[in-house]
């Protein structure tokens, strides 16, 4: 038989294929309705939610004595669970449905890399992460008049939280996605992780009301951290007070982020697969 | 003449758990030529092009596409094929256009987007969500993605499910295209006479194994395609297979007008369940003995 040698594809094809993905994916995301609501406008939805029912109430007072409202209260714990939603509750929902709907089966017969693939998936959460993020405190800031910080460092510490956050949910998300068994059943094995999380993470539920054991295993997950960065960046510098330690522990979140973004990173090389063989 | 093989399987084997799907096939499929494989659900005619795709893993045997073993087919050997799939069922948020652009920038070296549109006569929906097609429609869609990278060798894993008589005559229309363009076509399909229309040559599938194989105007062999003189006498049907059935309707017709008379060519359809009875008779006789 005569061996005919393909032709080498083109040097860099990975990184401007996984750019053309994003686009697509993106294009994709925004078509869909539910996701655009159920992951895009919902912690929007929960700002606005929180700053009109507790609108009579007050979270503690700025050491200026001004009050705190409930909107500036939430914001933070709202771009944490952004975060989340954009990052491990899409990506996990997503890849399972593409899994159990063919089109992976579909990707895994061209001639596209798996990293390109995930170049897509990963720039599709980073834009809509962003844009999410711009929208609750463009929002928060005009409609709701929370004061945004004006120290560059505060937004240092909000531009690295924030990506750390992202890459770390989106790589665990990935992980998660070999979790549903089905398409069908992965909204219902995601979406309650993803709840149960955001309740003991102190999201909904400010974190130092919850008992200390409850708090030591949220601490354990990456939500939790970045939660705290984000009061870090948008609370006054007296709320430090009622954090674990009495203090903002910056480097606790990269050291706990970071671990989680390893073992997404490893269980992700050791179970993705474009399909299931012989399943 | 040069004849090179595009696909060269070898004693191949497939098991699931245990369970002999695929039991020791050979067939080469040579460079330009369209190869039907047929066979009823459940033959192993999936798992033989699944094999041949890449997509599963064999058992045994040796099997080579492309000169490259499936196993171990990287981007640059995807970059040959086009596959169709049995079926799909993505949601497609994305239009037939948008789709078949971003699948072309896949690809080395591909067809004109619009060009392939066209060839699947879905100029009228190019600007649709393919969400939004009907089941025909869709698989027009799988069709073109397959042949938008201008592939070497183009597997069709029953292509033309759902489609009207109309939209499968213009498939067959496209096919011959592309087989006349020198596409290497590897087809599997339900419809004997999709088969007889594109097909050069057709394995026949059944129970795991290969019970025929060879040109699709000669399959079964000589003895199968005899015609059979059928009529009625005396109130009974009488059938005769002959190799001369102009002397034997004319033997009959001296005596009279018989009723109902016909001459009956096998059709491709006639000799495949006929193959494909003899071996489910035979499976079912080795059960009956095993019991």
């Amino acid at each position: 038989m005569t061996t005919v040698t393909a032709p080498a594809l083109p040097a860099g094809r990975t990184i401007r294929l996984g750019l053309s993905r994003a686009g697509y994916e993106i294009r994709s995301y925004f078509r869909q309705g539910d996701t655009v609501f159920f992951t895009f406008l919902f912690p929007l939805l929960m700002l606005t939610i929180f700053s009109v029912a507790f609108s009579e109430s007050e979270f503690g007072r700025t050491p200026d004595g001004d009050p705190v409202t409930a909107a500036q209260y939430y914001l933070p714990a709202m771009l944490a669970a952004g975060v989340l939603l954009s990052g491990l509750q899409n990506m996990s929902i997503d890849i399972a449905m593409e899994k159990s709907d063919g089109t992976l089966k579909r990707l895994a017969g061209t001639p596209l890399s798996v990293v390109s693939y995930f170049i897509g998936k990963i720039g599709q959460v980073l834009v809509t992460a962003i844009a999410q993020a711009a929208l609750l405190i463009v929002v928060a800031a005009t409609a709701f008049e929370v004061p945004l910080p004006t120290e560059p460092e505060k937004w240092m510490t909000f531009a690295w939280v924030f990506l750390l956050g992202v890459t770390t949910c989106a790589i665990l998300g990935i992980g998660l996605s070999g979790l549903p068994r089905s398409g069908k059943s992965a909204t219902a094995v995601i979406i309650p992780i993803v709840l149960v999380l955001q309740f003991i993470s102190g999201i909904y539920i400010q974190f130092s009301m919850l008992p200390e054991w409850l708090q030591n295993i949220a601490n354990l997950f990456p939500l939790a951290w970045l939660a705290h960065g984000m009061r870090s960046v948008f609370l006054p510098e007296s709320y430090a007070a009622v954090e674990v330690g009495g203090e903002w522990n910056l480097t606790g979140i990269a050291i706990v982020c970071g671990i989680w973004l390893v073992v997404g990173l490893i269980v992700t090389r050791l179970t993705f697969r474009w399909i299931r063989k012989d399943g | 003449m040069t004849t090179e093989n595009v696909v060269e399987v070898r004693a191949l084997t497939k098991s699931y758990k245990g369970v002999e799907a695929v039991r020791g096939i050979d067939f080469d499929i040579r460079r330009g030529e369209t190869f039907a494989l047929l066979g009823p659900n459940g033959a192993g005619k999936s798992t033989t092009i699944e094999i041949l795709e890449g997509y599963r893993d064999r058992t045994g045997g040796t099997v080579s596409v492309l000169g490259v073993d499936p196993k171990h087919g990287g981007l640059p050997w995807k970059a040959r094929l086009g596959i169709v799939l049995q079926s799909t069922g993505e949601s497609g948020s994305a239009t037939v256009r948008e789709q078949l652009r971003h699948f072309a920038g896949l690809y080395p070296n591909p067809r004109d987007v619009d060009e392939v549109i066209a060839a699947v006569g879905l100029e009228q929906k190019a600007g649709t969500r393919i969400g939004k097609l009907s089941g025909g429609q869709k698989r027009r869609v799988d069709v073109a993605l397959g042949i938008i990278g201008r592939p070497e060798l183009l597997f069709l894993d029953e292509p033309t499910t759902g489609f009207d008589p109309e939209a499968r005559r213009q498939f067959w229309e496209l096919i011959r295209g592309l087989s006349g363009e020198g596409t290497s076509i590897l087809l599997t399909t339900h419809y004997l006479d999709e088969a007889a229309q594109l097909a050069d040559r057709a394995g026949i599938i059944a129970g795991g194994e290969l019970v025929a194989i060879g040109a699709v105007d000669e399959l079964g062999g000589a003895d199968a395609r005899i015609p059979v003189v059928r009529w009625v006498e005396d109130g009974a049907l009488r059938q005769e297979r002959t190799t001369e059935p102009g002397r034997l309707v004319a033997a009959i017709t001296a005596s009279g007008e018989p009723e109902r008379l016909e001459v009956i060519r096998p059709s491709l359809e006639d000799i495949y369940l006929e193959l494909v009875g003899e071996t489910a008779a035979a499976s079912a006789l080795t059960e009956g003995t095993r019991a």
